[in-house]
C-alpha cells in the first residue's frame, strides 16, 4: 500500500474544566490512504471529532491541551508547526466539511464572496473575475442550480442542501488532498442527506482527495467508507476494512452498537440496545472503558484492570482487522449462532 | 360480537369507529405571517391543511415526514396545546376541539405528550420528584405520603432508581431525562400518549433502550401511541400503521406491511430508497430515488400536488388537481398520487431480479440479431 497522506501517532487530548480533567481523545493511531474514504464512527462525546480538529489546531487551547502524539502529513508533524503554516494547509491542502452551515458560513458575506476568499487567501494574486469564474464552476460542480445568480446571495438565502453544497464547494476550490467530514449530513433532512451524499461522491472523485468522514450513522459508513475507525471514550476500539467491518465485527462495542440499530429494511422482533450509560470521561472505569456495560466481559478480572491495546482479530478476515477487546475472538462463535441469515441482493 | 370481530378480522386495516381512540376529521392548523409596523397579516403557513386519520385502541400509529411537514404541529394540535384553524378532533368518541382549557383537563388525563429534547422539557430548577409529581399536583391528585410513592414506583417502572428523586435533571443523561419524561406522562394512567420525536435526541445505543421502554409500557398498560419522528427506520420498528406527510397533509397511509412493504406514493418510493442501509454489500445495489431540490415552503405550497415540484412521475394533471387520499387498482391502502403505483426500493432481491432480466433480455435481442440473416 502506498504510503499514507496523513498518519496520527498516539494522539492524546485532555481538557481543563471545573469538575477535572477530560479525557477526550487518549493513545488514537490510524493512518489515512491516498484516494481512500476512512470512516470514524462513534457517539457523542466519543471523541471522533476532537481528535481530528486538534491536529489541525481546531480546539481551544486552553482549555484543552494536546498530551501527546504526532499528526504527520506528508512528513510534516502538524501539531508542531508554527501557526501561520498551519494556517496555509488548513483550508488548502487539508479543507473541511462542517456538520452546521449555517453557523460555519459567514451571514453577512455573499457566498460567492466566501468562496473567493477562500481561492484568494491560498492563491494570492488571484483577481476578482478569475475567482469569481472558478467559484460559479464549483457551485455547478456541486449541484447549486443557477450558480451565477447564487453566487451573489446570502447563507440565509440558501436552504439547508444548498448551503451544505456551498461549504463542499469551499471545501474543494483548492483542491485539497485530503478532506475532513465532520457528520456533514446530520442536520439534514433524508432525501436531502441522500443529494449530499452523491455531491459528497462527486467532489472525492473530482479532486481523489482521502476523505475521514466522522459520523455517528453506522448506515453512512456502509455507505460511502472504505475503512472504519471505531471510538469509545476517547479510544479506538476496532480498525477494519468496511466489508470485515460490518460482516464481523471485532470489538462487543461494535457488535452492540449494531444489534442496537433498528433498520429500515427488515422487522426487527426487539432491539438489543447497550445496557447503561457512556461513561464519564473524567472517571474512565479502570481497564477496558467498556467493561461496564460490555456482555461478553461478564465481569471478567482482565477486562477492570487492564486496558486492551489495539491488536490484530484473529477472527478478521480482512489483514489489517485490529480489536482493542481481550476476548474479542470469542464473538465468533457468538455471532456464528445468533446471525440472522443476511438478505441476499 | 362476533360479527364485529369476523368484519375486523376480513378487515384488519381498514378505518373501522368502533375501536377507535382518536379520531380527526379535515384538521388545519394555519400560522399567519405577520409584518409591517402594524403586524398585518400578509399570508398564511399551512402547518396541517387537512389531516384525516384514525388512532385505533392499543396500536401504534407512526407520522414521519422531513422537517417542516407539518407532523409536530399535527401532534400538538391534537392534544390542542394549539388551537386548531378547522377540522374536529374526537377522542374517545367525543369531540374534543370546542373545549376550553379547563374543560381540557380532564381529557389532559387521559392524552399526554413526551417531547423531544430532553433539555428543554424539564425545568432545571425543579427536582425530580416535582418533576413527575406535578401533573399529580395539577389535577389535585398528590397526597402527601401516597404522592411519593405513586413517585417511586414511576421512576420504578420507566428504570430509574428511587433514590433519584431529590436530585435535578442536570445531573442525568439524555437517555435517563427522557425517561424522566416519560415518567411524568405516565403519571395520571393516560390511554393515549402522543410522543414526538422522543428519540431523535439520543445516541443510537440509547435510542434503543427508550424504544424498548416505550414498547414494554405500551403491552403493560395498555397505551395507545401516536409516534411523530423522521427516521423511518425507528417508526418501521414501533408502528402498527405509519402514515407520511408531506408539506402539511398525509399522502401515504397503511400499515407498516404496506407501507414498508409495497409504497405506492413517489415520496415513500424516494424516502425509503434514500435511507442509507447498515450492510455494505447493498452498497450500488439499490436503486436510489435522489429527489431534485427542497421542500417548498409551506406559506406558499404548489398548486395541485404538493410534491409534483419534486416528483419525476408529475404530468399537467399533477399541477392542476389535487390528488385524493384514496385506494387504487392494485393497492389495498389509500396513497394521494393520481399516479400511485407499487415500487419498493427496499426489495433488494426484486430489484435484483429486474435488472438480471434485463441484462438477460438484452442478451437475447443482442443473440437476434446476430442470429438474424442478413
Amino acid at each position: 500500500m502506498a504510503d499514507p497522506v496523513l498518519s496520527i501517532k498516539n494522539l492524546t487530548v485532555e481538557f481543563d474544566t471545573e469538575d477535572g480533567v477530560v479525557h477526550a481523545v487518549t493513545d488514537v493511531s490510524y493512518d489515512l490512504h491516498p484516494g481512500e474514504i476512512l470512516g470514524i464512527v462513534g457517539e457523542s462525546g466519543s471523541g471522533k471529532s476532537v481528535s481530528v480538529m486538534s491536529m489541525l489546531g481546531l480546539i481551544p487551547q486552553p482549555p484543552g491541551r494536546i498530551a501527546q502524539g504526532e499528526a504527520l502529513y506528508k512528513g510534516e508533524d502538524l501539531l508542531k508547526l508554527p501557526k501561520r503554516r498551519l494556517r496555509e494547509i488548513r483550508g488548502g491542502e487539508i479543507a473541511m466539511i462542517f456538520q452546521d452551515p449555517m453557523t460555519s458560513l459567514n451571514p453577512v458575506l455573499t457566498i460567492g464572496d466566501q468562496i473567493g476568499e477562500a481561492i484568494k487567501v491560498h492563491n494570492p494574486g488571484t483577481s476578482d473575475a478569475k475567482a469569481e469564474k472558478r467559484t460559479i464552476e464549483l457551485l455547478e460542480l456541486v449541484g447549486v442550480p443557477s450558480a451565477e445568480r447564487r453566487v451573489k446571495q446570502y447563507p440565509h438565502e440558501f436552504s439547508g442542501g444548498m448551503r451544505q453544497r456551498g461549504m463542499i464547494a469551499m471545501a474543494i476550490a483548492n483542491n485539497p488532498s485530503v478532506l475532513i467530514a465532520d457528520e456533514p449530513t446530520t442536520a439534514l433532512d433524508v432525501t436531502i442527506q441522500a443529494q449530499i451524499v452523491e455531491v459528497l461522491k462527486a467532489a472525492q472523485s473530482e479532486t481523489h482527495a482521502a476523505t475521514i468522514l466522522i459520523t455517528h450513522d453506522l448506515g453512512l459508513i456502509a455507505e460511502l467508507a472504505d475503512r472504519v475507525v471505531v471510538m469509545y471514550a476517547g479510544r479506538v476500539v476496532e480498525l477494519s476494512d468496511v466489508f470485515a467491518l460490518f460482516k464481523q465485527p471485532g470489538h462487543p462495542y461494535t457488535v452492540g452498537l449494531m444489534n442496537s440499530l433498528p433498520r429500515v429494511d427488515i422487522d426487527q422482533a426487539r432491539l438489543e440496545p447497550i445496557p447503561g450509560q457512556p461513561p464519564s470521561l473524567v472517571h474512565r472505569p479502570p481497564g477496558c472503558a467498556f467493561h461496564p456495560r460490555c456482555q461478553l466481559s461478564q465481569g471478567r478480572a482482565l477486562c477492570r484492570s487492564d486496558i486492551p491495546p489495539l491488536r490484530p482479530f484473529a477472527g478478521g478476515e480482512a489483514a489489517a482487522h485490529s480489536t482493542a477487546c481481550h476476548f474479542a475472538e470469542e464473538l465468533i462463535a457468538l455471532q456464528a449462532g445468533i446471525r440472522e441469515a443476511e438478505p441476499v441482493g | 360480537m362476533s360479527e364485529t370481530e369476523a368484519v375486523a378480522a376480513a378487515a384488519p386495516h381498514a378505518a373501522t369507529d368502533g375501536d377507535a381512540l382518536l379520531r380527526v376529521e379535515g384538521l388545519v392548523k394555519h400560522f399567519p405571517i405577520k409584518a409591517g409596523l402594524f403586524k398585518h397579516t400578509v399570508g398564511q403557513v399551512r402547518a396541517v391543511d387537512g389531516v384525516d386519520l384514525t388512532v385505533r385502541q392499543g396500536e401504534t400509529l407512526g407520522v414521519v415526514g422531513e422537517s417542516g411537514c407539518g407532523k409536530t404541529t399535527l401532534g400538538r394540535t391534537i392534544i390542542k396545546l394549539i388551537e386548531p384553524t378547522a377540522g374536529s378532533i374526537f377522542f374517545d368518541g367525543k369531540d374534543i376541539t370546542a373545549l376550553k382549557r379547563r374543560q381540557m383537563r380532564p381529557v389532559r388525563r387521559d392524552i399526554q405528550i413526551v417531547f423531544q429534547d430532553p433539555y428543554a422539557s424539564l425545568n432545571p430548577r425543579m427536582t425530580v420528584r416535582d418533576i413527575v409529581g406535578e401533573p399529580l399536583r395539577i389535577h389535585n391528585l398528590y397526597q402527601r405520603r401516597e404522592g411519593a410513592r405513586r413517585v417511586e414506583e414511576l421512576l420504578r417502572t420507566v428504570g430509574l432508581s428511587p433514590e433519584h428523586a431529590n436530585r435535578f435533571p442536570h445531573e442525568f443523561s439524555g437517555g435517563q431525562r427522557q425517561r424522566i419524561g416519560v415518567a411524568r406522562a405516565l403519571a395520571l394512567n393516560p390511554r393515549m400518549m402522543v410522543l414526538d420525536e422522543p428519540v431523535s435526541a439520543l445516541d443510537v445505543s440509547i435510542q434503543a433502550q427508550v424504544v424498548n421502554l416505550l414498547e414494554r409500557l405500551q403491552d403493560e398498560f395498555g397505551l395507545t401511541y401516536l409516534f411523530i419522528a423522521h427516521d423511518l427506520s425507528v417508526v418501521r420498528h414501533v408502528s402498527d400503521r405509519v402514515a407520511v406527510m408531506y408539506l402539511g397533509k398525509i399522502i401515504e397511509i397503511g400499515s407498516r406491511e404496506q407501507v414498508y412493504g409495497a409504497p405506492m406514493h413517489p415520496y415513500t418510493q424516494a424516502l425509503l430508497s434514500a435511507v442509507p442501509i447498515e450492510s455494505p454489500v447493498h452498497r450500488g445495489r439499490r436503486s436510489r430515488i435522489v429527489l431534485e431540490g427542497d421542500v417548498p415552503s409551506p406559506a406558499n405550497p404548489p398548486s395541485g400536488c404538493r410534491f409534483r415540484t419534486r416528483c419525476w412521475k408529475a404530468q399537467e394533471i399533477c399541477a392542476e388537481e389535487e390528488p385524493p387520499l384514496v385506494e387504487h387498482p392494485g393497492s389495498d391502502h389509500p396513497a394521494a398520487c393520481h399516479f400511485a403505483e407499487v415500487m419498493n426500493p427496499l426489495d433488494l432481491a426484486g430489484q435484483a431480479a429486474v435488472q438480471r432480466a434485463a441484462r438477460l433480455a438484452a442478451v437475447q435481442a443482442a443473440d437476434s440479431v446476430a442470429s438474424e440473416p442478413v
